[in-house]
Parts: structure tokens; C-alpha cells; sequence
């Protein structure tokens, strides 16, 4: 057994109380273990995606308990493609974090960063639906403790909001959690689709409830209309790289959606059919439109971009919510697409706020202006899904997948609407913060690029994140055909459950 | 050359002047020029190929599970639309460089410039709808900076707005047209799709496909009533606005209905939206052109106006109106540029391009003078200039039109547009250039130096040129277009002169023309009554709709999200009753399988203390402290309740973390006030109640459902009884499960406890870094405090019972793997006997000899259990592979040793370092370093005197 495969969630988990015990007073050791674990983390988890790429499932079975008895790790296309979506993420945001100083400005960032870190990738590693949950409860208070990270008493507030309404959400997964094994037996994915798929059509009531008590949950983490109250003010109070971490923690909830909806209670499941098509589609149509809408209405940077994550988040349920092969393909490009654009919309937010606050207001032209409005141009474009960036193409993935359901009609109105919302909430932000400022007097006259002369010196390591980070994008962009095509596998992959069960199971034909 | 690189080289040539400028602003121009002369000599050598008839292709593969490919194609319509743009976008950049004044950053501008000038050859140049869109929306995209080029105007930056969000939302509806359309052929390369026109036109999807792309087309080209953002859009720089209105971006609309005509063309659906929408923006713009005192504005109303007259052509789907429109698009092209750009130059020089305070420029600026009367004649459509021939065929076509069984209304609406064409043509001329010379301009006339001059000369040449020899110099280029556009077979029959005999046409024309300049001689009465009518003001229209939608938006979102927790609670619990209780609903529900047990007494009295207690908390909850203690007495009987269930494990967990807890919160309630307030309504209390309720029913319902059920299937506990002792070593399956069996998921735990202590100490550390500190010591107890900090008994009874607690902790640590206990409980144990010396002795003296920082504690707790571990990989077994055996030393009993316990170890210490540090961080904002205090606790150092009596031991 390759033990590469626990690499992703031991590393951090070995890192973060390391750097707890032995350099909890030096910024630097913290930065340099924190990075150089980051990268590390990067290459390991790219290994790992680049064997599960054949289509091949491995499985980890941890205290070499075998399966269902024990709990597993089970890396597929789907959670290779999640791992290193995460890694990739991480490594600029943390970058970020430290360029800007935000990690000095409060006590353990690193070392709740790599906890943050290993409860991710717990999560997309996991084959135990109760393992599952321990792992959101990791990223959860780790996420808390990133939140509050300096404090002041917006954060707080905030805080309390986002800590409470997940913890509802966590005792919702108790309940889910406690029905399911009460029913089955057992918590271990493969296992759960096994017996789900074998209950007898008398007694699927309670599996029934289950089944949606589950989906809620993730719903909640997922931000989905109207379980997505908790997020606006948690990620616009956020210091904003960590809310740009947490660009990956809505897709926990959309992965884990995908995972269970396709393996455990996958569209031929008779005993659960019919549970999410009434209500999944429209509440993520909703999603959409108070996302587009509240970009429009914000009247502070870190909402706007906060919103911006909402409205991304509506498109992809909305791809997700059919669950076709064809749609959840395009869910997929547009996944790994809207994490990357949000994270960059929140940097930048954060490049604009650190230098002339949270309100979209006009002002003075800032230091460096020209960059980063080049930047915010380039966030704005990537998040409403407009070209040349891989918005616009994963925005026509969603759309070409839904054209043959019943409700394309209204698919196709909202995204297309709520993309205009979008781009008229950017262009008056945008110009507001970038050109009205020019208005005022003592103009100052800027060039692209151009050194600024006010200001202390900036270090140019924010950049380099934010750069990276739309350099994603634009490979996501250029590389879209065999993007897709990795898509489709997975979403292949995804539909045919049977050799995952058959590989966590032991049960394949040798 | 190959197309990718003709396509590609805007793009890449955008880079240079953003980094050239530093090089000054010759070399940035040079650098956007290079490029585009690159470009327009690469299109330039495929001409034989595209006037033999034939296209040329180049294709790669993007995006091919969607069908978007990047596949481009040159034909004679792609041929003559890139030239155009590369073309005039040379001279539009010589003019700029002599146009933008030294504050202006030129870098951007040019930048931005090849940008929308890429986007727009990539439009026509493509051979995917897709790719087109994609280039489609760019050129809205680029033309939003061009636009707004000048930050610091407000209409620049509304023009710019303005016409993102009309372009842009035209765009969408564009997209979903052409996926539809797509859908149809089932490709979405324009090559198959031009194939399939009976296809497409019998499709009951083709009317939505056609009204959505033409959507996009006629935002674009603004036409009625989406014209009114192209006149705003005259914010910008002169240079873009030439660029933009005469050849490039409001041609893209055109320039797609043009593409799309062969397949969309012929239908009365067709005829009825184009040639109408067509025909009023054509009247429409020529009346608002005749009466705008903005030189930019009459010219840009004007270009609505022309753009609406090439519209109506493309309408009319016949062969011949094609062709005409083809011809037309190039001659406005020409003189359209080149009036814009002597506006520009009159502006720059004369300082004002405000009609009323212009006139008798000729005298002054002679050359100026020339290029602007030349272009606007032939824009008025006088012989022998190239605006007249086109516009002549334009009325022969309109003449022989019906529109819905009228004969003459076509006819009749052409002539009175042309007739508001040919006046304020002849006003451009007659009150900028004519008239006597003021002395009270702006600026101080005179003509502009080569550089800016020549572009537009160079123009206004071509439309004399082709105006006189129309057949030789623009025939070929026209007839390879319009072949293109037509899509095959025969062009009709058609000649390109100037004299055509005495057609109906002429007459129209000649009317125009008199009734021009009997309006011109009018204008002053004409402006007076038009200034009377009442008419819609598109931009306050416009703008009062974005500040509602915008205010509106903010209303819903602000009052959707407005921060009430325990509304949002609310919602929550709400929609989970409601989806949980269709989902119920939706299934069966089978018999129950197990017997109702009868209750005995003291399950009863457990029962009825839950019930009180939790109703007392419902009714005290808004005194903390009474809450507080009757959730431990919740907690107490919930301990109980599992020993009376035989699991004793599960009660020792419960009753040590509730002790814990209880302490920690206890602690936490110095950081508020004793009472909470009243917030809420009494209707919203009602409400919530009522909410809580139902969903508190429908969870109890759940589990009496599930209790009342054996397991459909058999259980994997089953195989955890059966394996603890053989495979686990340990006769607790609790345990087991816990350390062994699940210990992954421990693992997990006993992170979220070490992140949750390192939260409260981030939280108490930025509270107590703030003024809330002061005002925490300064407090006054609202409440009288116990007289003695340090009861003498209570000091003396902690620090005895201190070694034998930590013996029972060590004690249920160690029996935990066979036996109830464990790490966990253990480890709860030793934090609760610490906390009693920190409770009894204060948190001064217990810190002073306290050796090992919390943080630290927990961090070796976790690295402690990940090493254990990762011991197993050295085994070659995976992690957390538990090994154990037994050993005998004389002359002690044989015992067990197991990794099981090092990694329960872990566990006992993040679970101490865990407790203690939330502790320490909860209590310490009374602790300042260097006073070690004499108070328990440190709660408030500020108690009166009285209590120092009670001294410590």
C-alpha cells in the first residue's frame, strides 16, 4: 500500500502542532515551514491526481482495518482533481497572506492555516461518511480560528454568526449521520451505496430523510439559497486571504454533493429518487440571482467579492443540481474555475483595501493603481464569466449541459441574467474605485506599472500571488480541451460507481 | 500569413505600448503601428486567394467537447471587414499619437486600442459562433476602457458604463441565440452552419435563435431603440470614437447579420425585424443628428442613422439590397472616419466643438476645411462623391419595397431620412466652416500639423476616388463581399456608376437634397419647435433604471441579509423541517420491528428532570448564570441516562466534559453582563418558539422512528465485538473503537479540541489586546462577591487532592483499553485537577509553576499520536496500524504494552493542553505580568479589602 496517499492530511497535520510547539515566537521559522510544507503539499498531491488520472481508484485503509469496518482513503479522479485544486489554491493565498503581513497580525495563522489545510483534504480523501464529518469539524473551528484572525469587532460579530450557523449545520449532520447508520449499519461510502441500493422499497422513508438531511448539510456549506445566510458577512469580515482560502470551502459542500449524490444515492437509486429535483435546480437558480444581485448592491469591497463567491457557487449547483454525466462534467471545469476567480477577486479586494479601505467609494488614485485595477479588471471579468478567461467557457459548459432539460429556459435566463447583473455590480465598483477617483482634485497622473511615489514601499509578493492565481486561470483558459476532457472522465467515473465500491470493497473480480 | 498570427498579432502587439511607454510616446505609437501594419500586410497577401473566391482556413482544436474551436476563415466578407479595421485603425493610430495630449497615458490608450482591435478582426475573422462570441463580448470589453478612457470625466465614465451594460446584456442574449442555432445544425462552425439554411429556417427554434441574435447585433450596432448608448459613448478621445463608430465596433453588428444572412435571411419574420427596426433607426437618428449642437453628437446620431440605413438593406433580403449594403458599409467607413476625425482636429484646435461657437473655420483652417466638406457631401449623398452612389441604389432598393401591403411607406420614410441627412450633412459644413470669422473661440484655430491631417485626407481621397471610378476601384472588393454575404450563386445584376438615367431614385434624391438645405435655412425655427416636443431623454431613462435596479439590489440584499442570527436560524431550521418532511413523505415506512418498553422509575425521574430543567432554561435563559447551571443539570442526567443504558464509557466522557465545560463557560461569563437583554418582539419570539417546536418534534419523531427499528442490515459492530480483543488488544470496544477500530477519526478530534483551545486563546488574546480590558477591570459587580478569594479549606483540600486525581487519571488511562476509561476521560481528569489549583490557589500562583506552555502540550499531543502513526509505515503497515503484545518481567504480572496507548497518550495530552490553555486564555485578563496575584482566579482584583484576610496557605 502506497502511503503517499495519507501524505496530504498527515503533512499539515504534523506541520501545524510543530510549529505550534517549537516556533510559535518566530515569524519566520513559521513562514518557512508553512510555505515550504505548502509546496510539498502541491507536489504530492499533484503525484497522487496524476495516478488516479488513468481512471484507477486507490484505497487506503487506515489501522489496516479493511473495509467497511475500518475507516478508508479513497483517491479517484474526482478527489485527485480536488487535492490539487486545494494545493494550488493554498500556495499563492499563503504567499499572499505573508507578502501582505496579515499572518502577523494575530497569533498561529500558519499553524491554523495547515490545520485548515488538513481538514480539506481530509475531506476530499475520505471514503466514511462519519469521517466526513470530523473532517468538516476540523476545517470548520480551524476556519473559525482563520476568521477571527486579528479581530475587531466586526470580525467577531461575524464570527459568531459563522460559527453558530455551521455548528446548526454539523448537528444537522449528526442527525443525518445517526438516521443512515440506523438504517445500513454502516458509514463507510462504498458500503452505504451497497446496502442503499438494496433497501427494501417498504422502508425507505427514513433513508429518505437521510439522504436529504445530508444533502442539506452540504447545502449549507455550499452556500445554497436560503442555507447560505452564514457567508456574506463571514467572508466580507474575513481578513481576505483567508477568504480566499475559503473560495475552496464552499466546493467542500459541492464535492461532497457530488460524491454522495453519485455514489451513495446516485440517480438509479429507486429508494431515493425523485428527493432533490423539485427543489435543488430552483433554490440554485436563487443562488445565482441574490449572489448577481448582492454584487450589485454591495457597498463594500469584501461583500461584493463575497457575493461574487455566492453567485459562482449558484452556477455550479445549478450544474451540479441535474446530475447528467454531461452536466456535472461542466460542473467540474467550472468548479476548479470559480475557485480560482474568487480567490483572486478577494486578494484584490484586498490589494484595494489595505490601501484605501473597505467602501466603494471614489478616492484618490492609491499607490500602484494601475496594476491593480488591471487585476480587479481581470477578477471582475473571470467571476461574471465573461472572455477571454475561463468564466466565459465554463459559463457555455452549463449551458450547452442543461439546453436539453425542461427547465433550460429558465437555466439559461438566469445565468445570462445574473451575468449582466454581475458585470454592471463590477463596472460601477470598478469604476467608482479605479477612474472616478481621477475626478478629484489633486490628481495624480499614473501610468501602468508605474512606481508609485507616495506610500511606503509594498512588497511585491502579494502580487506574485495574485499573478499566480490568474495564471491559473489562463491555462485553465488555453488547456480548456483536455481541462474538459479530465472533466468528463471524472464525471465518467463519477456515474459508474461500481469500480470504486468494488475497490473499497475488495469485492472486484481479481 | 496565417490567419492565427493575423488574429493573434493586436493581442501580443497590445503588450508593447503598455511597456513602451517609459520609451517615450513615439516609441509606444511606432510599436502599436508595427503591429497593425504587420497585420494588415499579412491579410494583404492573401488577396488572390480571397478574389479568386476562394477561403482560407486555419484551425486548431480549443474546446472540442463543446464544439469551440479556435477555427478561422477568410472570405470576402471576413476580407473586407479586417481590412477595414486594420486599415483605418493605422490612421486611427498616427492621428492619436498627435491627438492625446502629453497627460494622457498613452501607453494604456494604445493598448487598449490593439485589444479591441484584435477582438474585432477575431470576430470576423472567426469560423466558430462560439469563438465569436468570445471576441464578441471582448470588443465590449476593451471598447468599456476605451470609453472610459479619460478617468476622470463623469460622462466617460458613464458613456463607458453605459455601454458595457447595452452591448454587454445584448452579448448574452447573443450567447444563448447561438448555442441555440448550434443546436440546430448541431455544430457550431459557421462553415456547416451556413449549410443548413432550410434547416434552421423550418426549426421551431429559429425565431427565439433570430430575436436573441439579433439582440446582440442591434445593441451593437445601435439600433432603435438600443441606439442611445453610441452618442454617450462620444465621451471618449476622438480617436476611439472615429475608430469605434465609423469602421469597427457598431459594424460588428452588421458585420453578423451579414455573416448569418444567407441561413437567417428570407423569411417574413426576418424582413419585418430587420428592414423595420432598420428603417426607424435610420429616421429616427437623421432627425436627432439635424438638431445636436455636439459635433461628435450630430456625427454619432448620424452614424445611428447610416447604420440603421445599411440594417434595413440587410432586411430587405433580397440579393441585390446585399450587395448595396456591402457597398455602403465600405463608403461610410470612409467618409464616416474621416469627419470624425476633422471634428477631432477642430476640436484640439479650435478648443470647442460646440456648433454654436464655430463657424467661419475656413478662413482659418483651409485643409481641415477641405476634408470636412468633401466627406460631409458625400455623407449627404451629393455627385459625384462615393455617398451618393451608394445611397442612390439604397433608394432604388426602397422604392420597390412593400411594407405589410403599403407601397409607398417605405419609400416615403427613406426620403424624408435622407432628406434630414442631406441638412445636417449641409450644417456640418455650413456652421463650423462657413459663415464669417468669430473672435471668441476657445483656441486659436489653425490647421493641425501633417500627422493629424493626413489620415483623413488619405480618406477623403478614396471617396472621391471611388465615387468616380467606383466600378474599378471598389467593383472588385464589392463583389467578392457581397458574394460572401449572399453565400454562393450568382451575384445579381448591378452597376456601380454614377448616372443611372432618370430613375425614381434620383428624384427622391433630388428632393432630399432640396428639402436639405430648404431645413438647413430652417434650422432656427425647426430647432425651436423641436426643442417644444416632448421627447424621452434615453440617458436619464437609462441611468434612473440602473439607480433603481442598483437601489433595489441593495434593498433586497441588505434587507435579506441583515445580520439576525436567529432569523437566519430560523430560515434554516424551517426549510430543513419542510424538505425533510417531503422526503418522509415521499417513502414508506415500514412496521416497526421492536417492542415498546415499559419505564420504570428512575428512567421516569431522569426523564421528568430533563424535561423541567430544560424548561426552566427556556423560561431563565436570560439570566447566564441560571442557565448555565441548568444545563449541567441537563447534562448530569444525560450522563446518567448512558450509565442507566449500560455505557459507562459514554457516561464518564460525558460527566467529565460537562464538568469542563461548565467551568470554562462559567469563566467565560466575567466577559458579559449577568442579564441578556430583550431584542426581539414578542410576534418574532412567538414565531421562533413555534419554529423550535415543530422541528423539535419532528426530530424526536425521527428517533423514536429509528428506536423503534431493528437495522435493515446486519451492523458492522457486529465485527468491531469480534475483533477488539483478536485484532485490537483490548477487551473495551469503545476503546478500541476509539484508539483503534476509528482512531483516525480521534485523530481528527482531538485537532478540532487543540484548534478550539487555540481559538478561545486568538479570541481572549485580540479582546484583551483591545480597551475592552480596561473596561472589563473597572467593572463594577453588579452583583455582591464572596468575601473570601482563598477559603484556607478549599486551598488545602485542591492541592491534596491534586497527586491523587492525577492517579485516577493515570489510573483510567492505563485500564482504558479493557475497561471503561481512556485517554480522553483521562485526560479531562488531570485538566480538572489542575483547574481546582488554579480555582483554589489563583491564577498567579498556579501559573507561576506551571512549566509547559499549553500550546506546546497540545502540539506534542497531536505530533505524539501522528507519530504513533506513522510508526506503523515502518512496519510496512498503514497509518495508525495499532500493534501490541504482551510482556512478563518477574517480578511483576505479565502485562500488555500496545501503540494503542501511545497514541491514547496523544490523545490525554492535546485533551489537557487543550482544557488548560482555554482556561488560562479565559481567565488571565485580570493577569498582568509581574503581579502574581493573591486572588483566586484573578476575577477581579479590584474586590474589596475584606477578602485579603483570607490569606493563602
Amino acid at each position: 500500500m502506497d502511503h503517499l496517499l495519507i501524505a496530504p492530511v498527515v503533512l499539515p497535520a504534523l506541520v501545524a502542532p510543530f510549529i505550534i510547539m517549537a516556533v510559535r515566537h518566530h515569524i519566520d521559522l513559521q513562514r518557512i515551514f508553512s510555505v515550504a510544507s505548502a509546496v510539498l503539499l502541491a507536489a504530492i498531491s499533484v503525484t497522487l491526481a496524476a495516478k488516479a488520472a488513468d481512471g484507477s481508484v486507490y484505497v487506503y485503509e487506515l489501522g489496516d482495518w479493511p473495509a467497511p469496518f475500518g475507516i478508508v482513503l479513497v483517491l479517484d479522479r474526482l478527489s485527485g482533481m480536488m487535492i490539487v485544486l486545494t494545493a494550488l489554491l493554498a500556495l499563492p493565498v499563503l504567499l499572499y497572506a505573508i507578502g501582505s503581513g496579515w499572518d502577523t497580525r494575530g497569533s498561529n495563522f500558519h499553524a491554523l492555516f495547515q490545520f485548515q489545510l488538513m481538514g480539506i483534504m481530509g475531506a476530499f480523501l475520505t471514503g466514511d461518511a462519519f469521517n466526513l464529518f470530523v473532517f468538516f469539524e476540523v476545517l470548520l473551528i480551524a476556519s473559525y480560528g482563520l476568521m477571527i484572525h486579528s479581530g475587531g469587532t466586526r470580525r467577531f460579530q461575524a464570527g459568531v454568526q459563522y460559527v453558530v450557523f455551521n455548528l446548526l449545520g454539523s448537528t444537522l449532520f449528526l442527525f443525518a449521520l445517526g438516521t443512515l447508520y440506523a438504517v445500513t449499519g454502516t458509514l463507510n461510502m462504498a458500503d452505504l451505496a451497497v446496502k442503499v441500493a438494496q433497501t427494501p422499497a417498504e422502508e425507505t422513508a427514513l433513508l429518505r430523510v437521510a439522504a436529504v438531511l445530508l444533502l442539506l448539510v452540504f447545502a449549507i456549506k455550499a452556500a445554497l439559497l436560503p442555507l447560505h445566510f452564514w457567508l456574506p458577512s463571514a467572508y466580507a469580515n474575513a481578513p481576505m486571504p483567508v477568504a480566499a482560502l475559503f473560495a475552496i470551502m464552499t466546493k467542500v459542500g459541492a464535492y461532497s454533493i457530488l460524491r454522495i449524490y453519485t455514489l451513495v444515492f446516485g440517480p438509479e437509486v429507486e429508494a431515493t429518487n425523485g428527493l432533490t429535483q423539485s427543489w435543488l435546480l430552483p433554490a440554485a437558480l436563487l443562488t445565482l440571482l441574490a449572489g448577481a444581485i448582492g454584487v450589485l448592491g454591495s457597498r463594500k469591497l469584501g461583500r461584493l467579492a463575497a457575493f461574487g463567491a455566492i453567485s459562482s457557487m449558484g452556477t455550479l449547483l445549478i450544474a451540479i443540481s441535474l446530475f447528467t454525466p454531461a452536466a456535472t462534467a461542466a460542473a467540474l471545469y467550472y468548479l476548479v474555475h470559480s475557485t480560482l476567480a474568487a480567490a483572486l477577486l478577494f486578494l484584490v479586494a484586498d490589494l484595494v483595501i489595505e490601501r484605501q479601505g473597505r467602501w466603494i467609494l471614489p478616492q484618490l488614485p492609491m499607490p500602484q493603481t494601475g496594476l491593480i485595477s488591471a487585476l480587479f479588471f481581470a477578477a471582475a471579468i473571470a467571476l461574471a464569466g465573461m472572455p477571454p478567461l475561463s468564466g466565459f467557457l465554463g459559463k457555455l459548459l452549463v449551458l450547452d449541459a442543461t439546453r436539453n432539460d425542461t427547465m433550460a429556459t429558465w437555466i439559461w435566463g438566469v445565468i445570462l441574467v445574473g451575468s449582466l447583473i454581475t458585470i454592471l455590480g463590477m463596472a460601477r465598483a470598478g469604476s467608482q474605485l479605479f477612474w472616478k477617483g481621477h475626478g478629484l482634485p489633486q490628481e495624480t497622473a499614473d501610468e501602468p506599472g508605474e512606481v508609485p511615489a507616495v506610500a511606503a514601499p509594498v512588497a511585491q509578493l502579494p502580487f506574485v500571488a495574485c499573478f499566480g492565481l490568474l495564471f491559473g486561470l489562463v491555462v485553465l483558459t488555453v488547456f480548456a480541451g483536455p481541462a474538459t476532457r479530465y472533466a468528463e472522465a471524472t464525471a465518467a467515473q463519477l456515474f459508474t460507481p461500481t469500480a470504486y465500491i468494488e475497490t473499497v470493497l475488495g469485492t472486484e473480480a481479481e | 500569413m496565417s490567419l492565427f498570427l493575423i488574429a493573434a498579432l493586436p493581442f501580443l502587439g497590445a503588450v508593447f505600448p503598455a511597456l513602451l511607454i517609459r520609451a517615450g510616446r513615439n516609441a509606444a505609437a511606432s510599436a502599436a503601428g508595427f503591429t497593425t501594419l504587420l497585420a494588415f500586410v499579412g491579410l494583404m497577401l492573401h488577396i488572390p486567394a480571397v478574389f479568386r473566391g476562394d477561403t482560407v482556413q486555419a484551425s486548431i482544436d480549443w474546446l472540442p467537447a463543446l464544439g469551440l474551436n479556435a477555427n478561422f476563415f477568410l472570405d470576402g466578407l471576413g476580407f473586407l471587414f479586417a481590412a477595414m479595421i486594420l486599415g483605418i485603425g493605422l490612421l486611427i493610430i498616427l492621428y492619436a499619437r498627435f491627438y492625446l495630449s502629453r497627460e494622457d497615458p498613452m501607453g494604456q490608450f494604445f493598448c487598449y486600442l490593439l485589444l479591441f482591435q484584435g477582438a474585432m478582426v477575431g470576430i470576423v475573422l472567426s469560423d466558430n459562433i462560439l469563438l465569436l462570441l468570445v471576441f464578441w463580448e471582448l470588443t465590449s470589453l476593451s471598447s468599456f476602457l476605451l470609453i472610459g478612457y479619460w478617468k476622470h470625466l463623469p460622462e466617460g465614465r458613464q458613456g463607458a458604463r453605459m455601454a458595457l451594460a447595452v452591448t454587454g446584456s445584448g452579448g448574452l442574449a447573443m450567447i444563448a441565440g447561438m448555442l441555440m442555432l448550434g443546436h440546430i445544425v448541431g455544430s457550431y462552425d459557421l462553415s456547416v452552419i451556413l449549410q443548413n439554411k432550410d434547416a434552421i429556417q423550418a426549426s421551431p427554434l429559429y425565431l427565439p435563435a433570430l430575436i436573441l441574435i439579433l439582440l446582440g447585433c442591434f445593441t451593437k450596432s445601435a439600433q432603435f431603440p438600443f441606439h442611445f448608448w453610441l452618442p454617450h459613448a462620444m465621451a471618449a478621445p476622438t480617436p476611439v470614437s472615429a475608430y469605434l463608430h465609423s469602421a469597427t465596433m457598431v459594424k460588428a453588428g452588421l458585420f453578423l447579420m451579414a455573416r448569418l444572412w444567407p441561413v437567417l435571411a428570407g423569411t417574413p419574420e426576418w424582413f419585418y425585424i430587420v428592414a423595420t427596426t432598420g428603417l426607424v433607426t435610420m429616421l429616427v437618428g437623421a432627425m436627432i443628428a439635424l438638431f445636436k449642437d455636439d459635433l461628435k453628437a450630430l456625427l454619432a446620431f448620424s452614424t445611428v442613422s447610416h447604420l440603421g440605413l445599411i440594417t434595413m438593406l440587410l432586411g430587405f433580403g433580397t440579393k441585390i439590397a446585399a450587395v448595396v449594403a456591402v457597398f455602403h458599409i465600405i463608403n461610410h467607413a470612409t467618409f464616416k472616419a474621416a469627419l470624425f476625425m476633422t471634428a477631432g482636429i477642430v476640436d484640439h484646435e479650435a478648443g470647442t466643438r460646440d456648433i454654436k461657437r464655430l463657424g467661419g473655420l475656413r478662413h482659418l483652417m483651409p485643409v481641415t476645411f477641405a476634408i470636412g466638406t468633401v466627406a460631409a457631401l458625400s455623407m449627404a449623398g451629393i455627385p459625384p462623391l462615393n455617398g451618393f452612389l451608394s445611397k442612390e441604389m439604397m433608394l432604388e432598393e426602397a422604392a420597390h419595397t412593400t411594407w405589410y401591403g403599403s407601397a409607398l411607406l417605405v419609400p416615403v420614410l427613406v426620403t424624408v431620412a435622407a432628406l434630414f441627412s442631406a441638412a445636417y450633412s449641409f450644417r456640418f459644413i455650413a456652421h463650423v466652416f462657413l459663415g464669417p470669422k468669430r473672435d471668441d473661440y476657445p483656441g486659436h484655430p489653425h490647421d493641425p500639423n501633417t500627422g493629424m491631417w493626413i489620415g483623413p485626407a488619405f480618406l477623403v481621397t478614396l471617396v472621391v476616388l471611388i465615387g468616380l471610378a467606383s466600378a474599378k476601384i471598389a467593383g472588385p472588393l464589392v463583389a467578392t463581399a457581397a458574394g460572401a454575404v449572399i453565400g454562393g450563386g450568382e451575384l445579381p445584376y448591378y452597376s456601380l456608376k454614377l448616372w443611372h438615367g432618370l430613375t425614381p431614385a434620383l428624384y427622391m434624391s433630388i428632393v432630399a437634397v432640396i428639402g436639405g438645405v430648404v431645413f438647413l435655412a430652417l434650422h432656427a425655427q425647426l430647432t425651436r419647435i423641436w426643442t417644444a416636443l416632448p421627447r424621452p431623454e434615453a440617458k436619464q431613462i437609462f441611468e434612473a433604471l440602473v439607480r433603481a435596479l442598483t437601489r433595489t439590489a441593495r434593498v433586497v440584499t441588505d434587507g435579506l441579509h441583515n445580520g439576525a442570527l436567529t432569523r437566519y436560524a430560523a430560515i434554516m431550521v424551517t426549510f430543513t423541517v419542510i424538505i425533510g418532511y417531503a422526503a418522509y413523505r415521499g417513502g414508506t415506512l415500514g412496521a416497526a420491528t421492536r417492542e415498546m418498553q415499559t419505564a420504570g422509575l428512575l428512567p421516569v425521574v431522569g426523564w421528568f428532570a430533563l424535561v423541567v430543567s430544560t424548561l426552566f432554561i427556556v423560561a431563565k435563559h436570560r439570566n447566564r448564570l441560571v442557565a448555565l447551571v441548568l444545563i449541567g443539570v441537563v447534562g448530569l442526567v444525560v450522563s446518567m441516562a448512558f450509565n442507566y443504558l449500560s455505557a459507562p464509557d459514554l457516561a464518564l466522557t460525558q460527566i467529565s466534559v460537562e464538568v469542563v465545560t461548565i467551568i470554562l463557560m462559567l469563566l467565560a461569563l466575567n466577559f458579559m453582563p449577568k442579564e441578556t437583554p430583550v431584542e426581539t418582539p414578542l410576534p418574532t419570539r412567538l414565531r421562533d418558539g413555534a419554529i423550535s417546536v415543530v422541528a423539535g418534534l419532528g426530530a424526536g419523531g425521527l428517533i423514536y422512528a429509528l428506536m423503534m427499528r431493528d437495522f435493515a442490515f446486519p451492523t458492522i459492530s457486529d465485527y468491531h465485538l469480534a475483533n477488539s480483543y483478536k485484532g485490537g488488544g483490548g477487551t473495551n470496544v469503545v476503546n478500541v473503537i476509539l484508539v483503534d477500530f476509528r482512531g483516525y477519526d480521534t485523530f481528527g478530534e482531538i485537532i478540532v479540541l487543540g484548534i478550539a483551545a487555540m481559538v478561545i486563546f486568538a479570541l481572549t488574546e485580540a479582546v484583551l489586546n483591545s480597551r475592552v480590558r480596561a473596561y472589563l477591570l473597572n467593572r463594577k459587580p453588579d452583583l455582591p462577591q464572596a468575601g473570601d478569594a482563598h477559603p484556607l479549606m478549599m486551598v488545602v483540600a485542591t492541592r491534596v487532592m491534586m497527586p491523587l486525581a492525577l492517579m485516577v487519571a493515570a489510573y483510567i488511562f492505563f485500564r482504558g483499553h479493557n475497561l471503561p476509561g481512556g485517554g480522553f476521560i483521562a485526560g479531562l481528569i488531570a485538566a480538572i485537577a489542575i483547574i481546582m489549583q488554579y480555582m483554589a490557589s489563583g491564577f498567579g500562583w498556579a501559573t507561576e509553576r506551571q512549566r509547559y506552555p499549553y500550546h506546546a502540550i497540545i502540539g506534542s499531543g497531536v505530533l505524539i499520536a501522528a507519530a504513533t502513526g506513522m510508526g506503523a509505515w515502518f512496519n510496512g503497515m498503514p497509518f495508525l496500524t495499532s500493534a501490541f503484545g504482551y510482556i512478563h518481567w518477574e517480578p511483576l504480572e505479565e502485562f500488555e504494552w500496545a501503540t494503542a496507548a501511545l497514541f491514547d497518550l496523544g490523545v490525554f495530552l492535546a485533551v489537557v493542553g487543550a482544557v488548560l490553555l482555554a482556561l488560562e486564555s479565559l481567565s488571565r485578563f485580570a493577569w498582568q505580568p509581574g503581579i502574581s496575584s493573591e486572588h483566586a482566579m484573578d476575577i477581579n482584583p479590584a474586590r474589596d479589602e475584606a477578602a485579603k484576610t483570607g490569606t493563602e496557605g
